[in-house]
């Protein structure tokens, strides 16, 4: 291992250059990547924000007894796609009514609004269908007079994030194929240049895992080094972004250990490629 | 030891270089392999150190047959030979000692070992006060030294040299051709490939001549029909 270790760092002392080039080749198509996901992350932030707003709401009829709410809405809170059922008084609908239309404030007396119960959706129940199916079931109780949660709208807000998920991931893909591409030409030109010096080693009778240890370190050093810059590179972005145009969110510890675990993965499989094909030809 | 039956080799793009040759070598011997540019002498070496393999018949070195020999074995095999070429092979970014070491530390040998070992070839070859010089600072006669230093540090059965002197001047192949005399005497066979028909003339060992593919003289036959009385060829 300490050989190992010391080979690895002579390949860099070496051959400071093209290091440092593999390193920033590195570097900047992760970075690429990572800007990317940042874009991904905060666009999935905004929507999950938009989708939060999905709710319905039950409008009920004037003189229900308040017990029959109070049963309805411990019944409707036990719905497994509920997050929270909430009931609304005439007297609160108006006070929300006061504060939402401003100008409009003193037109209504709180008979003019009916109650209502509020219901919002667990995360995963938001689509158009199940919105539907709750609604559906809610319609049932006798003196619910109408149901509405903005059907139109929440079709086209799935679409939406239907369209950003298939985009986030074919874009996210290409990114990814991009990196691991030019990464991977890199390492293979480190290996290229040293093919004297493999030829050497085996020529004096080192065995094909002695000479691919080195390079198999020195390509999880480069893709670890590189992860690093990028994340570095990546966070001036952000900040640069969050100051100058819109704040934004930015990546949290569970990203940045894969971004910094994908380079490593890169690099040394980069590495483990290269040097296997360079052996098999010499 | 090394002993070549029915070796023919065909390259896929350079035609035929071995055309059905045999022939041995034992312990302990110094042969020459002579003949002109593309006669086959490099594809010879290179098939003793199992770079190459044949396209029909076996070769066989040390008890390792190119038929059927594995990977890793051929690796095993070169720590037991010794091999220089022309060009020297030196890790140019390694001093002397260090490309010496560099042949011992594969076979994981331990650094006491290496130390003692590679102090004491730097001495055998001349070269001790050269120890730390990097290979662009020494003359092509002492880089040549140290890539035959290179090649004895795992005590071979046999040197397999490729040209030694083709890229030195006369004196340093003289002093390069009595280091190879040496350590023959010391008990290592010597398989050299060569040009230099002087250096020939002016020993007595074993001459394979080589022509497009052919053993076209074999001393040691001559010696062999001589002795049963037959006459030798010119």
């Amino acid at each position: 291992m300490g050989l190992t270790l010391r080979e690895t760092l002579l390949a860099f002392r070496r051959a400071p250059l093209l290091s440092a080039l593999s390193v920033m080749t590195i570097a900047f198509s992760l970075f690429s990547l990572g800007l990317f996901v940042l874009v991904a992350v905060n666009i999935r932030d905004a929507l999950q924000q938009v989708e939060e707003r999905v709710e319905i709401r039950a409008y009920i009829a004037d003189g229900t007894p308040i017990e029959a709410i109070a049963a309805a809405l411990g019944d409707i809170g036990s719905f497994p796609e509920v997050a929270r059922a909430e009931g609304i008084s005439q007297e609160e609908a108006l006070e929300r009514a006061r504060s939402e239309l401003g100008e409009f404030r003193d037109v209504f007396d709180a008979a003019f609004l009916p109650a209502s119960i509020e219901v919002r959706l667990k995360p995963g129940f938001r689509d158009p269908a199940t919105v539907s199916a709750v609604a559906a079931r809610i319609r049932t109780y006798p003196f619910v007079d109408d149901v509405r949660f903005g059907e139109e709208w929440v079709r086209k807000l799935y679409n939406i994030r239907n369209i950003a998920t298939a985009a986030g991931i074919i874009l996210g893909v290409a990114f990814a194929a991009v990196a691991i591409i030019i990464i991977g030409a890199t390492i293979r030109m480190a290996v290229l240049a040293r093919g004297r010096e493999i030829s050497i080693m085996r020529l004096v009778g080192a065995t094909d895992g002695f000479i691919r240890r080195p390079f198999l370190l020195e390509g999880l050093a480069k893709g670890i080094l590189g992860g690093l810059l990028a994340l570095g590179l990546t966070y001036l972005a952000h900040s640069l972004i969050s100051r100058t145009l819109v704040e934004t969110r930015f990546f949290d510890e569970r990203i940045i250990l894969a971004g910094i675990a994908f380079g490593a993965l890169i690099g040394f499989l980069g590495s483990a490629v290269s040097v296997g094909r360079h052996l098999r030809r010499v | 030891m090394i002993r070549f039956t029915h070796v023919s080799k065909e390259y896929a793009r350079g035609g035929l270089a071995l055309d059905d040759i045999s022939f041995h070598v034992g312990k302990g011997e110094f042969a020459f392999l002579t003949g002109p540019s593309g006669a086959g002498k490099s594809t010879i070496l290179k098939l003793v150190y199992m770079e190459e393999f044949p396209t029909e018949g076996d070769v066989r070195v040390a008890g390792v047959h190119s038929g059927s020999v594995r990977r890793a074995e051929i690796a095993q095999l070169r720590r037991k030979l010794g091999v220089v070429f022309q060009d020297f092979r030196l890790l140019e970014e390694r001093t002397a000692e260090q490309n010496i070491a560099f042949a011992l530390e594969v076979t994981g040998a331990p650094r006491s070992t290496i130390a003692t070992k590679v102090s004491r070839l730097l001495t055998q070859v001349g070269l001790s006060s050269k120890a730390n010089a990097l290979p662009r600072e020494l003359s092509g006669g002492e880089q040549q030294r140290v890539a035959i230093a290179r090649a004895l540090v795992n005590d071979p059965f046999v040197l397999i040299a490729d040209e030694p002197t083709g890229n030195l001047d006369d004196r340093a192949t003289r002093g390069v051709f009595q280091l190879l005399r040496d350590i023959n005497a010391a008990g290592t066979a010597v398989l050299m490939a060569t040009h230099n028909l002087d250096l020939v003339r002016r020993s007595d060992y074993r001459v394979i001549e080589m022509n497009r593919g052919q053993i076209v003289y074999d001393s040691a036959d001559a010696a062999a029909d001589s002795a049963d009385g037959r006459p030798t060829p010119a």
